[in-house]
């Protein structure tokens, strides 16, 4: 019967050509419109995940409280038996120590006096530590304009628009001033190793990236660390596990008396990341819903228009005795056929398409930079990621609209007055 | 009210010129007290923070409202910074990064060593009659000591606290607890000095507390006046930028 009716929609190219086409490009777009929402949000979340909000962190409730402040004075001690509990407690996720801080870099000349000096957000990173993913998740060898990767905690790199402001460019020296953990005062030499391009907006402007121990030295913070950040082994921010396991971490080490306790937060709670979770699913399932409906009001129509085509047709087949059930179910079985080959052919051309934008991506930099908001941390180039899902997701759609159009068009069979059939057929 | 008010301050203005002082010389006589040609200092300053407390000594050499010199003995991380302030530049030098950097700008306003103290506050130490209006708004006892409330307004512009309320011993001539406020009239800080001892013929705390209103929970620092000598010979060199390096 499959192969009866599959050769009937090859032969008859007027018959299939339209609806495959029609369902092709819906589904293609669907493909690349989901593959590029995704992309965008997945960047958007992993932009932010890695440079503040990991998709989960730890921090004292007292930091939690000023944390705009950046003050260190309230950070999190004894880091290294936490990361150890954490990594033992938690295997689905690597956790990392972060010292965040801010300052002035200055940039001696050579008597030593003051030569530039510039507003600095730096972070301490633990970049040196043999099994950290640090490197990794930041990209920093992608994003390196100069230089080389920094070796030990004296080597720092610098935000390229920081270093060309500052006058500065590798093997120099700059001077950190700042606060140490206590609010001291403290100043403290690093060297340029290199400069980087995050293509992050605002954010790249005042930064520095430091490993975490140069950071501990710099500000006196031995084994401890504004934050610890957790990531999923697989880099992608999963809400519910990670808003589930907040919970349970925040129960189990509520303590209320002592405003130091560590307290956790999801990537959902930083900023307005919680409002783009949610406006990433919802975007995702009126899009699927808007397509469905569309498709199927259009094959609808099509099924209508093929009805009327093929109206001496079904009439034929039903005046030599098929009942009106067998034609509908065959019709509906071509539709399932067309809806296949549309979303096959629909999703391989998404995927092409969207596998093209994933390498090339969308440059928005010139937007980006007018930005002065450093809340939420967006890329400058929009890129596309195929997920598994595009591999599927199309059929839903595809498939499913085809066969409704076909239905809702083809209850015309069960008006035809069998009494009419030969007259119409003389005619 | 405001009749009670003006009773109060006439009152007091009227005790004031009972004991023999008008506000001036009050102010002048707390100058007095507080700064001289010369002093070298030894003290110790405990910041108590909101998590740990830390001591902190240092030695000062000071001539008269221009020149100030403090180098840092303990502890080990603070241990060889050195201040200079001539007039209205300060420099710091760390021997970490055998750097002397000028401080200013919005860093004057950045804390000293981590005390409520910052480096502004540091600079200010022009005699209180030449930068304030005073205003004597009564008298109160504490602590069975008699005290003048005194108010004092800014009459040049730019000070850090353009408005401070002074809580003066009658007998020691010394802000024993002052308010100091911005502007706005909002508290910014507030120190007490307790410890009045008798030091070449004028009365001297030795000990200070200054509590930074704005910081959440600040349970203030402590500076300790542990050794204090006026009016001795410091040498010039000593005022040196080159000093810092030594």
């Amino acid at each position: 019967m499959i192969k009866f009716l599959t050769k009937g929609i090859l032969r008859d190219r007027s018959r299939s050509l339209f609806p495959v086409i029609v369902v092709t490009l819906t589904v293609a777009m669907i493909v690349l419109f989901q593959g590029f929402l995704t992309g965008i949000m997945n960047s958007m979340f992993l932009n932010s995940a890695v440079v503040s909000t990991g998709h989960v962190k730890i921090m004292t409730k007292a930091y939690h409280e000023e944390n705009q402040l950046l003050p260190n004075d309230l950070a999190l001690l004894d880091t290294e038996k936490l990361v150890q509990e954490l990594n033992r407690e938690h295997t689905d996720y690597f956790w990392t120590p972060r010292i965040t801080f801010g300052g002035l870099l200055d940039v001696p000349d050579e008597n030593g006096e003051t030569q530039a000096q510039g507003p600095v957000y730096a972070l301490g990173i633990d970049f040196l530590s043999p099994d950290s993913r640090q490197i990794e998740i930041w990209k920093l060898e992608r994003r390196l304009v100069t230089g080389k990767l920094p070796e030990n905690a004296k080597e720092v790199l610098l935000g390229a628009k920081l270093a060309g402001r500052l006058g500065l460019s590798c093997g120099e020296t700059v001077t950190l001033i700042g606060s140490t953990m206590y609010n001291a005062f403290t100043t403290y030499n690093f060297t340029v190793v290199g400069t980087f391009k995050l293509n992050l907006g605002p954010v790249d402007r005042h930064m520095m990236l430091v490993d975490i121990s140069g950071a501990r030295q710099a500000l006196d913070m031995e084994n401890a660390a504004s934050e610890i950040l957790g990531y999923t082994n697989s880099l992608y921010y999963e809400d519910q596990a990670a808003v589930a396991m907040r919970t349970e971490y925040n129960i189990n080490h509520n303590d209320s008396t002592d405003i130091f306790s560590p307290i956790m937060m999801a990537l959902r709670d930083a900023n307005q990341m919680g409002t783009m979770v949610d406006f990433s699913n919802a975007a995702m399932a009126i899009m699927l819903v808007i397509f469905l409906v569309i498709v199927m009001i259009v094959l609808w129509n099509m099924g209508l228009m093929n009805g009327l085509r093929r109206y001496g047709e079904i009439g034929m087949r039903l005046a030599i005795g098929e009942s009106k059930g067998q034609v509908y179910r065959s019709m509906i079985v071509e539709s399932v056929i067309i809806g296949f080959i549309g979303t096959v052919i629909g999703t391989a051309m998404g995927l092409g398409i969207t596998y093209y934008m994933q390498e090339v991506g969308l440059d928005y930099s010139a937007a980006m930079e007018s930005l002065s908001s450093t809340d939420i941390i967006m890329s400058n180039v929009f890129y596309a990621q195929i997920t598994p899902e595009l591999y599927f997701i199309g059929f839903i759609p595809g498939v499913l609209a085809t066969v409704l159009g076909t239905m809702m068009a083809g209850r015309a069979i069960y008006k035809r007055e069998m009494a009419q059939l030969f007259k119409e057929l003389e005619t | 009210m405001n009749k009670i008010l003006i009773f109060i301050l006439s009152y007091s203005f009227v005790i004031g010129q009972s004991e023999g002082m008008t506000v001036q010389d009050i102010i002048k006589a707390m100058d007095n007290n507080l700064n001289a040609k010369s002093r070298v200092i030894t003290s110790k300053m405990v910041v108590h923070g909101r998590r740990f407390s830390r001591t902190i000594e240092s030695r000062n050499w000071v001539v008269g409202i221009n020149q100030a010199f403090t180098e840092y003995l303990s502890p080990p991380r603070e241990a060889g910074t050195k201040m200079l302030k001539l007039d209205d530049k300060l420099w710091t030098y760390s021997p970490q990064t055998d750097r002397v950097i000028q401080i200013s700008g919005h860093m004057l306003r950045q804390s000293v060593m981590g005390s409520d103290m910052s480096y502004n506050d540091m600079m200010e130490d022009r005699p209180l009659i030449e930068l304030y209006e005073a205003t004597l708004e009564g008298s109160v006892k504490i602590d069975g000591r008699d005290h003048w409330i005194m108010l004092l307004e800014a009459k040049v512009k730019g000070l850090s606290y353009p408005k401070r309320r002074a809580w003066i011993d009658k007998e020691y001539l010394l802000p024993m607890k002052e308010e100091l406020y911005a502007k706005s009239g909002k508290l910014l800080k507030t120190s007490t000095m307790d410890g009045i001892k008798k030091v070449q013929g004028r009365w001297f705390p030795s000990r200070f507390i200054f509590k930074d209103a704005l910081k959440r929970n600040s349970k203030g620092t402590e500076w300790v006046i542990e050794d204090i000598q006026f009016d001795v010979e410091i040498p010039e060199h000593i005022f040196l930028k080159a000093a810092l390096r030594k």
